[in-house]
């Protein structure tokens, strides 16, 4: 049901990087579990609504008021690579 | 006065209020037995001794002045290494966050902080909540000190086994499928999963958005009611947060079943589950009807379907959840020097462990064009049929009961290699988060000397009476088993 | 004409003109330190959540209603998943099948011309944070690395997508300015194109004409300027149909507007195509307007453009080019109105804005906001202009003095003496030395030479260094040639 290339691209999609034996081992593995997944197409929903929240929840809002964000400091204190007050990712294109 | 390990927060609480010991004395206590049984148990990633001194001496000062006390102050507790702490490294079990130090404390924290909070350490998990045996924590497995040769659950093991070998009083967990109940139910202790959107999620590191929640992993259910009353409530930075009247837990705890229509529903009575499972589960129905309720099967007949849902949502929303862990920010950075490209996907390689890949990887490709329909979009509708069922059958009942897990704590590596396995032990508990709705485990007997649970499943909100039935419940079974983990038994 | 039809889609992202960020309590306002606008939400740290800001919804129903589009009654956010580094959670909440609004029109005027532009929807989102690229050119192409500031993430976004039915260049561009007028005047957003807070993209295709379907469309990007985007669009349609008339195919892609070069370039393409896995938003719950809140919103609406347009020619009797100029941005009209308020014949504010005051702001590159002059003042001027106390002329060089410096009128009247003279016995002084200095103006004037006198009365100001009020010195000089 799903093949290696689909993992691959699933895994582009997702940026993981997998070794040879992960590809081989995640295509099987999630064949399993998309077999036992295959299930929930046997039932008829086409009546039916899907379910995002299950909350009886709407229109939560807060007012427009700036709060203190944090500083720089914090703001950057978990940065890998920084530079100044930036942080820093290696080349984009 | 004497203080055993497996004291509960109650009984601790009246201690210290009658002065007849000192928040420290505790607190001591707790920390030798950490000495003791961590080497075995290994349910801490993170020991915040340090911390926990300094707020039980203040614990103390006030009590010596006649001041007021917070209502949990003294009494140490764990707290899931999902939880934000300000300044205390929090990790998720996973290697991407080894080293992350959170700016902000989550909700719960923070109320908890206000109420005293004595905390030993953050406790071991399966990385980023995704497991049920806390094998998948990055940092090595936690063990279950009824017997170490097995898994304490998960995804909250380390909560669990702190709490049931007496390295805390009781612990903060967190459920997205179980990730409460089971452990609880694998180590003796009472597991809350409270109804979604009662507990605030600010702070608590997302695995599944719209399953997840936070709850108790304590030694009896009264605990479980007290520490309930402090994290439950309105959070204005959790938009799916409810604005719910928050009753005295407490005492709603007192009182009786006569007349609780109590279900059984045969999808979750099926096969897989134990001798033993069977008769304690048999033995709990006995006990409900000498108690007075009303016994009856029930039938919701899409949960068969619950756990393939589950497979489908659950990662879907994890896959997105867990996108931002990138190396940017926070957290790991591999490949740096290369494209952007280079350094996500090596990062993202290396800072994840196996099942976490595969999560994302499931996620991702049921989210994917082409098949968004046929996954995602089924299994959100099959989420709207179980929500119905539970409806229907909670105008017929006032609880619904199943064991939590149709077995006891299984052997280290048992299912390690066979994801689906794994995911089957969940099967009893996913439907709960599914539907949104509270459910509790209580201990409710032994098989080859590990500990069973008995879930009990309410309506939404219904904690309160779910609290009750399960007080009622834990007298009548009157479980007084304790793990046999002794001081020293390294492996 | 060429035998292809061109065919004009727009996408346009606006940022909303709210105090704080869309779902956390930054500071939403542009520019400040690296990062120092920052908070757990909306660098996307562990565990946050989003909680939407009511005002950003109010400003996008704002627009939606002066769009006559229909607000949808029931709308939810989705996550919009792609990996890009000024995007703190890597994906961007967003709105996909179930928008705020659908459907409505804006009409413009293209060269008298009354023109529909279709509106396919209106929808809410985040905008991402700023990468910096570390180049010389501060291109992304070339850089080593990138920087990257989130001050500006999670800053509300309004999108607007209109249906393909804009034609040439210069409908888009006046149906552009036409909405950020819009913008403008409803106080939604500042409608910045060079600080990116209006930013345009475009889809562009050709087909041949009386054809209903669709060719080939190409999007363009990056056109951070009215100009830009006339330019682009010009570009990019000679050069889709030189590609056609030649035989050749446009090739669907994203193409990136280079204003320097002049030219369009493809962006560099991934190797698959994008694949967003938009899924409903799980942290939020779903928006469902109600009729109040509706009508309070609709009941507050600001002036649109249109009719201010009509109470300008209507209230001030203003000719169409002046109201024109005048409503072309909200700050415009708004400064001119206030002049009226303090006390300036309408005309006179109108002339003095369109004419000094705009060259000036072109000469120096400056917006109205950026003028240091306020209404007040200006009016001030052109009550001493109106007085007599300075001439016209001088009121030119007075101005440009305020202009610079900021000061008051009168003050700067007042330092420099340049009071118009309006001391007869002085004027007649000068006036006498002028007859005597031009016996030949004198005659021809006496002959009926009328535009002698117009010499003369020069000759006068000349003397008082432009300080004479120009109508006194003619009367003066008529009635001394005359007496005599
Ligand atoms: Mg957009
Ligand atoms: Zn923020």
């Amino acid at each position: 049901m799903i093949d290696r290339k689909d993992v691959e691209y699933v895994a582009w999609l997702a940026r993981l990087d997998l070794s040879e034996e992960e590809k081989e081992r995640f295509t099987r593995q999630l064949d399993n579990v998309l077999e036992h997944a295959q299930k929930i197409k046997s039932l008829d929903t086409s009546e039916v609504e899907p379910t995002p929240h299950v909350l009886p929840l709407k229109n939560v809002m807060r007012d427009d008021e700036i709060k203190p964000s944090l500083s720089q400091e914090e703001a950057l204190s978990n940065a890998p690579h920084r530079e100044g007050a930036y942080f820093v990712v290696p080349r984009i294109l | 006065m004497e203080i055993s390990y497996n004291m509960k927060a109650w009984q601790l609480r009246g201690m210290l209020e009658r002065r007849e010991v000192s928040a420290l004395e505790v607190l001591d206590s707790v920390l030798k037995r950490v000495e003791e049984t961590e080497p075995t148990v290994k349910a801490y990633l993170t020991l915040t001794r340090d911390d926990a001194r300094a707020t039980a001496e203040a614990t103390d000062l006030a009590l010596s002045r006649d001041g007021a006390i917070g209502r949990i102050a003294g009494i140490p507790m764990a707290v899931k290494d999902v939880l934000c702490t300000r300044g205390i490294k929090t990790t998720c079990g996973s290697l991407i966050l080894e080293n992350y130090i959170p700016v902000y404390d989550a909700t719960v924290v923070n109320s908890l902080r206000r109420e005293g909070l004595t905390m030993v350490g953050k406790a071991n998990m399966d990385e980023f909540a995704m497991g049920s045996s806390t094998e998948n924590s990055a940092f090595g497995p936690t063990r279950n000190p009824w017997d170490p040769d097995r898994v304490p659950g998960g995804s909250s093991g380390g909560s669990a086994a702190a709490v049931a070998a007496g390295e805390a009083v009781w612990a903060l967990g967190s459920d997205t499928g179980g990730s409460i109940r089971q452990p609880a139910s694998f180590c003796g202790l009472v597991g809350l999963k409270p109804t979604y959107g009662l507990i605030s999620r600010y702070g608590l590191v997302a695995f599944a958005s719209s399953l997840d929640q936070i709850g108790p992993i304590t030694r009896d259910v009264r605990d479980c009611a007290l520490l309930l009353s402090l994290i439950a409530g309105h959070d204005p930075k959790d938009s799916t947060s409810l604005a719910a009247d928050i009753p005295d837990y407490e005492k709603a705890c007192l009182g009786d079943i006569k007349g609780l229509r109590v279900g059984v529903p045969v999808e979750l009575m099926q096969e897989g589950l134990t001798p033993g499972v069977k008769e304690a589960m048999d033995n709990c129905l006995h006990l409900f009807s000498e108690l007075g309720a009303d016994v009856r099967e029930a039938s919701l007949p899409n949960l068969d379907y619950a756990l393939s849902a589950y497979y489908i949502i659950a990662p879907a929303e994890a896959s997105s959840n867990l996108a931002r862990f990138d190396g940017v920010r926070y957290g790991l950075r591999a490949g740096d020097g290369e494209d952007i490209m280079e350094m996500y996907g090596k990062t993202r390689r290396q800072g994840f462990g196996a099942e976490v890949k595969r999560r994302i990887m499931l996620g991702t490709y049921a989210l994917s064009a082409g098949y968004y329909e046929a996954y995602y979009g089924q299994a959100q509708k099959v989420r709207t049929l179980i929500v119905e069922d539970f409806r229907r059958a909670f105008d017929e009942f006032d609880v619904l009961v199943s064991p939590t897990s149709p077995t006891p704590a299984f052997r280290l590596g048992e299912k390690l290699e066979d994801p689906l396995a794994m995911y089957l032990s969940d099967v009893c508990t996913i439907p709960v988060n599914l539907a949104g709705i509270p459910a509790i485990s209580i201990p409710c007997g032994l098989e080859d000397g590990l500990p069973i649970g008995l879930q009990i499943m309410g309506k939404v909100l219904a904690e309160a009476q779910l609290l009750r039935v399960a007080t009622t419940m834990e007298e009548a079974l009157d479980f007084k088993a304790t793990p046999k983990l002794e001081g020293e038994m390294p492996l | 004409m060429s035998e292809y039809e061109v065919v004009i889609g727009l996408e346009i992202h606006a940022e909303l003109k709210t105090k704080s960020k869309m779902f956390c309590g930054c500071d939403a306002s542009f520019g400040g330190e690296p990062n120092s606008k920052t908070d757990p939400v909306c660098l996307g740290l562990p565990g946050v959540l989003p909680v939407l800001n009511r005002k950003a919804i109010e400003l996008a129903i704002r627009l939606a209603i002066a769009l006559d589009s229909e607000i949808a009654p029931n709308s939810i956010f989705h996550r919009k998943n792609y990996f890009y580094p000024d995007m703190p959670k890597n994906y961007q909440i967003s709105q996909y099948d179930l928008p705020l609004a659908i459907g409505g029109h804006l009409d413009i005027d293209v060269g008298g011309e009354p023109f529909r532009v279709g509106i396919t929807r209106v929808h809410m989102e985040e905008d991402t944070g700023k990468s910096v690229h570390a180049s010389e050119s501060g291109r992304i192409h070339g850089a080593e690395y990138s920087l990257e500031d989130f001050n500006r993430a999670g800053v509300p976004l309004v999108e607007i997508v209109t249906e393909p039915d804009v034609r040439t260049a210069e409908q888009a561009r006046i149906f552009m300015q036409e909405l950020r007028s819009i913008l403008q005047h409803l106080e939604v957003s500042d409608g910045k194109m060079e600080e990116g807070s209006l930013r345009c993209d475009a889809n562009i295709s050709l087909r041949p004409r009386g054809e209903s379907e669709m060719g080939v469309k190409t999007e363009v990007k990056n056109m951070n300027s009215f100009r830009a985007l006339s330019r682009a669009l010009e570009y990019e349609i000679v050069r889709q149909t030189d590609l056609l008339e030649s035989g050749g195919k446009v090739v669907q892609e994203t193409r990136h507007w280079d204003a320097d070069g002049n030219v369009t370039t493809p962006m560099r393409t991934k190797e698959y195509a994008f694949d967003y896995r938009y899924f409903p938003e799980p942290d939020l719950v779903p928006l469902e307007p109600s009729l109040e809140f509706l009508d309070e919103v609709r009941t507050a609406l600001p002036e649109l453009p249109q009719e201010r347009r009509r109470r300008f020619q209507e209230d001030y009797s203003l000719p169409a080019y002046d109201v024109g100029l005048l409503t072309a941005s909200k700050a415009m009209g708004d400064f001119f109105e206030e002049t009226v308020r303090a006390g300036a014949p309408p005309k006179a504010a109108s002339n003095w804005m369109m004419g000094e005051l705009s060259a000036y702001m072109n000469a120096m590159n400056l917006e109205i906001e950026d003028i240091i002059v306020s209404p007040r003042q200006l009016a001030k001027m052109i009550e001493l202009v109106e007085t007599g106390v300075i001439s016209g002329k001088i009121a030119k060089s007075v101005f440009e003095e305020m202009l610079r410096g900021g000061k008051d009128p009168d003050e700067i009247v007042k330092e420099q003496g340049i009071t118009q003279i309006s001391d007869s016995q002085e004027l007649e002084r000068l006036i006498a030395e002028v007859i005597k200095e031009n016996p030949e103006s004198v005659d021809d004037y006496r002959g009926g030479k009328e535009k002698a006198l117009g010499f003369m009365v020069g000759q006068v100001m000349r003397k008082t260094g432009g300080r004479a009020n120009p109508q006194l010195v003619n009367e003066m000089l008529k009635r001394s040639l005359e007496g005599e």
